[in-house]
């Protein structure tokens, strides 16, 4: 396997806080117009979803979800070391489920009051 | 394909950044009243002041529709004291919250927070926000007021605090002062006050501000200043690594120092409090019964109960209890206001000896927050509207929980496992406190009653005043600060710029793009600052170390942050924030300094003077810069109430106010 490979730093954490679904996407960039932190820098090519250039400066205020008007296009992601330990159980079963694991259980889907 | 890395890798080129870059470009412009902040307590000041008729722009280095603490929601609305169902006067709850405070609380802002917590609440309803329950989802709820349609919390019976629906309370503040045609400047983030002849104490003619996109320069002149720029932040601990801040990482506390170095008088700088800093889990997201969860039932690993109890150790059989004060109380206090909870204002509360519980066995980790022992309403209330609706919790924990399959009719959210020792507090999710790690305390500027600072042409609002408050407080007090400095804008002249005070700021603001011999980091920067507050000027404090702090602080001044660099305009901007950190870092070293006493209010332990609030000590220091030198100065608790002023709370409010008689609630 050859592949080109370049100096770069590592990855900063929170490596990916923001993930973006680019078939859902339109790289509108309200999203970098609001992000407090300019976490999120627009697309050198149009039309595709930004960079996530200060990922490290993410506050995971989710503002940037409730500014996009293309729903599923961003996904806000925690920090793992945060993530890691949100866990839950169901009364009835005692079944334990965790935040990012590999076989979720079916969403819910009630949306929150407004 | 996003992240810049995988850019990077894919592309073999590094992105152009994507701004316009026009370092050093100047933009003068002219307004009457500027406001310096574009969050909660800005928004209502620039819309205030806008409705009396003078021309308004607001300064903000995020970007005004989502940005400052507030921005991404408000669930409880709290002091409420003037809405239709209150049966506590803000004369009552001031009273309450200034003896809470051992009278170490800024009674204007208080008072004025109270009256006009509700007018704000309204105002924001008017712009479209929703603040009564439309829907009939809560109909018949203990917490609802059939015929008003709102929703209360905490306690049901007093009725101060208000549940709201205010996920997009940023996005309508903004859409309403885009109709007013105030002018926005976003991503503009402030560097200095100007002030008459550049002399310290002197009137407030304007502001100067850096583009951190562009990196152009701003010379702002204004009739009239509001500083909105929130709580400092930043100054004890600072990790990118680990987890985001909870509070907004934008705040450092900009308004703070550029009013220190115009010659403002702050108070309590000294105050600080233990914290988990920048190192405790995601906020409203583990397990607990705190603020927006409060009242929610904690169960063992087994699905043992722990039981509630009221101020007097008496066991609360039934839920409702929860949210009625004990037997001869006037009323239980809101939480998140940063009101220490004391007799008089307590909330009911777990079992105070559940640390020791646990560690005899009687309680089994892991703990959980079992939603589903609530009725079907007060469930609802917490998960669906509160954690729905309240800031960094809608995306961050409502939609990441609920597309996880969290169902709270049917799921317990666990908490974090700790020592013992860290279920002393119900808010579990901010993890344990670290003595030397602190959090900014309730210092900041002092006001009189127009909330003017000790700087004719100088407001201030929300967390840049001293003493303690939350969104509704930023909000009530940014609605009055906003109509007294449009007030005085009116019949103030306009100031003479000094071009030397320009040019010495624009030298100061754009000295990290240089190259050095050897570049250091913004980052790099703050947390080395960080590291000198937390062993200086942490838990324990004497004045050789206090000394030695303020001694280091100058030092990397000299040395480290002389070889600061900063790649693009983002950089810059963080850049000069350490600057800032330095500044306000310094202003509490001094302030502790002056303070030869402990103080248990103040969350100060002096080694060299270690007896607690001795009664000399029950005052006030303010401390200010006078031709660069610090003066500080007693100030009495209750100045507010004394000559100039008026010696009670409504007679102040209502000489100054500003409004008609018509217009003031009863």
């Amino acid at each position: 396997m050859t592949q080109k490979v370049y100096m770069t730093p590592n990855p900063p954490t929170p490596n990916n806080p923001i993930e973006y679904n680019a078939s859902i996407c339109n790289g509108c960039n309200r999203c970098v117009q609001i992000c407090r932190t300019d976490v999120l820098m627009p697309n050198p090519e149009k039309g595709q979803p930004p960079l996530v250039l200060y990922a490290d400066e993410c506050w995971h205020c989710g503002c940037c979800v409730q500014e996009c008007n293309r729903p599923g296009a961003i996904k806000l992601v925690h920090p793992l070391n945060q993530s890691v330990v949100v866990t839950w159980k169901r009364r009835a079963t005692g079944k334990h489920y965790r935040l990012g694991m590999k076989l979720p259980p079916r969403a819910n889907n009630k949306p929150p009051s407004e | 394909m996003v992240a810049w890395q995988e850019y990077v890798q894919r592309d073999g080129s590094i992105p152009e950044w994507p701004y316009p870059v026009r370092y050093g470009n100047e933009h003068r412009i002219k307004t009457d009243v500027l406001v310096l902040g574009g969050g909660i307590a800005g928004c209502h000041a620039a819309i205030n002041a806008r409705r009396q008729g003078v021309k308004v722009m607001v300064v903000e280095k995020g970007a005004v529709k989502w940005s400052g603490s507030g921005g991404s929601g408000v669930d409880h609305w709290i002091a409420a004291c003037t809405n239709p169902c209150s049966k506590v006067t803000p004369e009552e709850y001031t009273e309450v919250a200034m003896k809470s405070n051992s009278g170490y609380d800024c009674g204007p802002l208080r008072y004025i927070s109270t009256s006009e917590s509700w007018d704000a609440l309204l105002d924001c309803g008017k712009m479209g926000i929703q603040i009564r329950d439309v829907k009939d989802e809560f109909k018949g709820a203990d917490f609802r007021d059939e015929t008003t349609k709102l929703l209360f919390a905490y306690d049901y019976k007093t009725r101060t605090t208000i549940r709201v629906f205010g996920h997009n309370v940023k996005p309508l503040l903004y859409r309403e002062m885009r109709r007013l045609d105030i002018d926005i400047y976003d991503r503009v983030s402030v560097t200095s006050l100007l002030t008459v002849k550049n002399k310290q104490g002197a009137r407030v003619i304007g502001a100067t501000g850096l583009n951190v996109r562009t990196g152009e320069y701003y010379i702002i002149q204004a009739k009239a200043v509001i500083i909105a720029t929130g709580l400092p932040g930043r100054i004890w601990t600072f990790s990118t690594e680990l987890r985001s801040t909870f509070r907004d990482f934008n705040n450092v506390g900009d308004g703070c120092a550029i009013a220190w170095n115009a010659g403002a008088a702050f108070t309590k700088m000294e105050s600080s409090y233990g914290d988990s800093g920048a190192f405790g889990y995601i906020g409203y997201m583990m397990g607990n019964t705190h603020n927006t969860w409060y009242g929610c039932p904690i169960v063992d690993a087994r699905g043992k109960e722990v039981p509630w109890f009221d101020r007097d150790g008496k066991l609360l059989k039934t839920i409702s209890e929860r949210f009625q004060p004990s037997r001869g109380q006037k009323l239980i206090l809101g939480l998140g206001e940063r009101i220490p909870s004391d007799r008089t204002n307590q909330i009911m509360d777990l079992a105070p000896d559940l640390p020791e519980r646990i560690r005899k066995g009687e309680f089994v980790l892991p703990l959980y927050a079992d939603l589903t022992r609530l009725p079907e309403q007060e469930r609802r209330a917490i998960f669906g509207l509160m954690v729905g609706n309240e800031g960094k919790t809608r995306i961050a924990v409502y939609d990441a929980l609920t597309k996880a399959g969290f169902d709270p009719d049917k799921d317990m959210l666990q908490a974090p496992v700790m020592p013992p020792k860290g279920y002393e507090s119900t808010n579990y999710w901010a993890g344990m406190d670290v003595p030397q790690w602190r959090l900014w305390g309730s210092g900041g500027l002092i006001v009189d009653w127009d909330l003017k600072t000790s700087l004719d042409g100088l407001y201030a609002a929300g967390g840049a005043i001293f003493g303690s408050g939350a969104h509704s407080s930023a909000a009530a007090s940014g609605r009055y600060a906003g109509r007294q400095a449009a007030a005085a804008a009116k019949t103030a002249a306009e100031g003479q710029l000094d071009n030397k005070q320009i040019e010495a700021d624009k030298a100061r603001v754009y000295a990290p793009l240089k190259q050095n011999e050897h570049n250091i980091g913004w980052k790099e920067l703050n947390a080395g600052i960080c590291r000198v507050m937390q062993d200086y000027c942490g838990e324990y404090r004497s004045e050789g170390t206090l000394k030695a702090g303020i001694h280091l602080l100058h030092d990397l001044r000299e040395s480290e942050a002389m070889q600061l660099h900063a790649a693009n305009p983002h950089e810059l901007g963080r850049s000069l924030e350490c600057q800032t950190i330095m500044t306000v870092g310094e202003i509490a070293l001094q302030a502790s300094l002056a303070r030869k006493a402990s103080s248990n209010y103040l969350g100060l332990n002096r080694l060299d003077y270690p007896e607690i609030d001795p009664i000399d000590w029950q005052k006030n220091i303010s401390i200010m810069q006078s031709d660069n030198r610090i003066e500080t100065n007693d100030l009495p608790l209750n100045y507010h109430l004394l000559p100039p002023y008026a010696p009670n709370y409504e007679e102040n409010y209502r000489i100054h106010c500003g409004l008609e008689k018509s217009r003031r609630q009863k």
